[in-house]
């Protein structure tokens, strides 16, 4: 009699518990300390308040694109974009690409007064640390070229954020991101730059069981999930870092 | 243990009375607390080489500048001097130059063997796992496409993998033990002032080893050699004239508050929102942190817990001998193959990690399972030699070697 009464609170229990865990945990969620930053983006705020274009672009290495045939549009710059559009009616918001594989944050830095001469954006979002960290770049020498970057694109009026290595638990023994973290976060405080932590988020989706970042995967599936996810994340970070309130959209 | 005997049975380098704090030299028993700190270096170090999970928390390098490396070859220049500069004193120098090249060919052999364990794990790796998202990431294990290059540059100490850092450097340290101890002997103060000379040179020219393919030596053996050059300075006698600074007020409190100030720093790394406090020049002057050219900054941690430590854990702090710490202490006797066991360990349990898709709790099992191993073998390691010595067969070979055998 006692176990069955007991066994029925626990079911209740677990009944009334359940929705509310359900409500909370939102697939590939992220913990709101990694999209939270007390650094803004004047640019884009400026721009949303005149309800004028909203232009970013990645700079970035192979992995900010998916190979394949809809490789781009399944990478986390397009979905990004797609999410943007979402929360922002009515605003021209555009992201553009522009990839340098294999090359490392210095090889980057000295060509991006010429990116901006070109393309204009609000925005930029540099993703980097990656070719530095696989060719074990002097961390000295990787932070100079991020302190040279960051002040090339600050000098062209645009908005920065930086973005970090990928979670990839399989590369931990080869790959040593850790010391390329550590550099990009310090540079980005010190440049008032929000920091787009992705290693720290797919670590939490693996973690929270998202995500198995661990197997094997040999078509794209799992690939362009991570990407939606990260495009919708970066979304996130950019309209609290622009203190934009869609609301005001709705309320026109 | 064999060692405080041999060590009680001859005093000749010894001087008599040691200063209160002073580390050791000469009161005859094995000094714990080097092991003790030892031990924790090493378990620290596997901790660190592991993916972060929770023990990660305890790992000294989250709380202030240093790490256990600075720990590991501190006590390493300290032990080494202690071991070899009696070997000198009753073999001479030509003889325990000898021991110690053996001792560097030792250590060549064991970095050898744990690369060969990382290429058979990086191998099953590029073959086994394919995943379009780390279609970049997986560029890096392109070096095994060319064996040819890549075994001679690792033989050379020139190619070396993530977590297989510190034995090159130890390597390239003990070379040049010989000649450091040749001129600690003589003239302590000026080759210690040497080593500052140097260190200071390596960051005036930006002396360094070059890495394959790309870089330097993670940890550059011109600005780590202060460190161990200190630890066996410190062993010839610095400790004991160092006691009276040790004990003053002075040093303590300003210890403490450059270890109270570490730790604000490094608190602002993990919590963003105390990142404003932190006042923008002191920043521009901090940063970098070097951990390739051992940062000044680091350098003056260690010294603030070393002192601090020494003063407050006396060498007859009855816990020594408590059973407990026995397993830490036990694993700095034996360091060079607890050091091995644990890099094979981190390996081992990175591969366990990946191919379970381990969580969190897997990941603590697997951190306290590595840490049990360490000390099971260290246990194994003090027994065996332990029994060989007594044999009775040639009980000096026996001795010595133990004494090697435990820098």
């Amino acid at each position: 009699m006692r176990i069955a009464r007991i066994a029925g609170m626990v079911v209740l229990a677990w009944l009334a518990v359940t929705p509310a865990m359900a409500d909370s945990t939102h697939f590939c969620s992220v913990p709101a300390y990694l999209l939270s930053t007390d650094i803004t983006l004047p640019k884009v705020e400026a721009a949303f308040k005149a309800r004028s274009p909203i232009r970013v672009l990645v700079i970035g290495s192979r992995s900010s694109a998916l190979s394949g045939p809809d490789g781009a549009a399944n990478s986390y710059p397009a979905r990004f974009e797609e999410a943007l559009r979402a929360k922002l009616p009515g605003i021209d918001v555009s992201v553009t690409t522009d990839l340098h594989p294999r090359e490392t944050a210095a090889d980057v830095a000295g060509k991006i007064e010429k990116i901006m001469a070109e393309r204009k954006p609000t925005l930029v979002v540099w993703q980097t640390g990656t070719v530095d960290a696989m060719r074990a770049i002097d961390p000295d020498d990787f932070r100079a070229a991020l302190d040279a970057g960051i002040a090339a694109l600050q000098k062209a009026d645009a908005d920065v954020i930086l973005m970090n290595l990928q979670y990839s638990p399989r590369m931990e023994t080869v790959l040593a991101a850790t010391t390329y973290n550590d550099t990009l976060r310090v540079v980005a405080q010190e440049h008032g730059a929000p920091l787009f932590d992705r290693f720290s988020i797919m670590r939490a989706w693996s973690e929270a069981g998202d995500f198995n970042l661990f197997a094997q995967a040999h078509s794209i599936g799992v690939a362009a999930r991570v990407h939606d996810c990260l495009g919708r994340a970066l979304s996130k970070l950019v309209i609290e870092a622009a203190h934009i309130n869609p609301n005001e959209l709705e309320v026109r | 243990m064999t060692i405080p005997t041999a060590l009680t049975s001859d005093s000749k380098v010894a001087p008599p009375d040691a200063g209160k704090l002073a580390v050791p030299v000469g009161t005859g028993e094995r000094e714990l607390r080097l092991d003790l700190f030892r031990g924790l270096a090493l378990w620290l170090i596997f901790i660190d080489h592991l993916p972060p999970n929770i023990l990660t928390w305890l790992t000294i390098r989250n709380y202030g500048f240093s790490d256990a490396t600075e720990i590991f070859i501190f006590i390493s220049g300290y032990t080494a001097a202690f071991v070899y500069s009696r070997a000198m004193d009753e073999r001479g120098f030509i003889i325990s130059s000898a021991r110690i090249f053996k001792r560097v060919w030792q250590i060549y052999v064991a970095h050898v063997f744990l690369f060969m364990i990382y290429l058979a794990e990086i191998s099953y790796i590029a073959t086994s796992f394919e995943n379009p998202l780390y279609s970049e990431e997986m560029g890096i294990l392109d070096f095994l496409k060319h064996p040819d290059v890549t075994i001679i540059e690792a033989l050379l100490l020139k190619f070396k993998p993530v977590n297989m850092d510190v034995l090159p450097l130890y390597i390239v340290l003990m070379l040049f033990l010989p000649f450091a101890l040749w001129l600690l002997r003589r003239i302590p103060d000026t080759a210690l002032a040497l080593a500052v000379l140097l260190y200071a040179l390596t960051w005036q020219f930006g002396f360094a080893l070059p890495a394959y393919p790309h870089g330097v030596w993670v940890f550059n053996p011109f600005a780590w050699q202060l460190l161990f050059v200190f630890g066996a300075w410190c062993a010839l006698g610095g400790a004991r004239r160092m006691a009276p600074i040790l004990a003053s007020r002075v040093t303590l409190v300003l210890a403490v508050i450059y270890l109270l100030f570490a730790f604000y720093v490094t608190l602002t790394w993990h919590v963003p929102r105390l990142h404003g406090y932190l006042p923008r020049w002191l920043e521009s002057w901090m940063y970098p942190i070097n951990k390739t050219d051992l940062d000044v900054l680091r350098f003056a941690h260690f010294l603030a817990l070393a002192a601090v430590t020494v003063r407050f854990l006396r060498k007859d702090w009855p816990g020594l001998k408590s059973p407990w710490l026995r397993p830490v202490i036990l694993c700095g006797q034996h360091s060079l193959e607890i050091f091995c066991i644990g890099v094979f360990l981190a390996f081992a349990g990175h591969f366990i990690l990946a191919e379970t898709s381990g969580g969190a709790g897997l990941h603590f099992v697997i951190s306290m399972i590595g840490l049990v191993i360490m000390s099971c073998a260290a246990w194994l390691l003090s027994w065996y030699k332990a029994e060989v010595s007594k044999s009775g067969k040639r009980p000096v070979m026996a001795v010595s070697a133990d004494l090697v055998g435990s820098n």
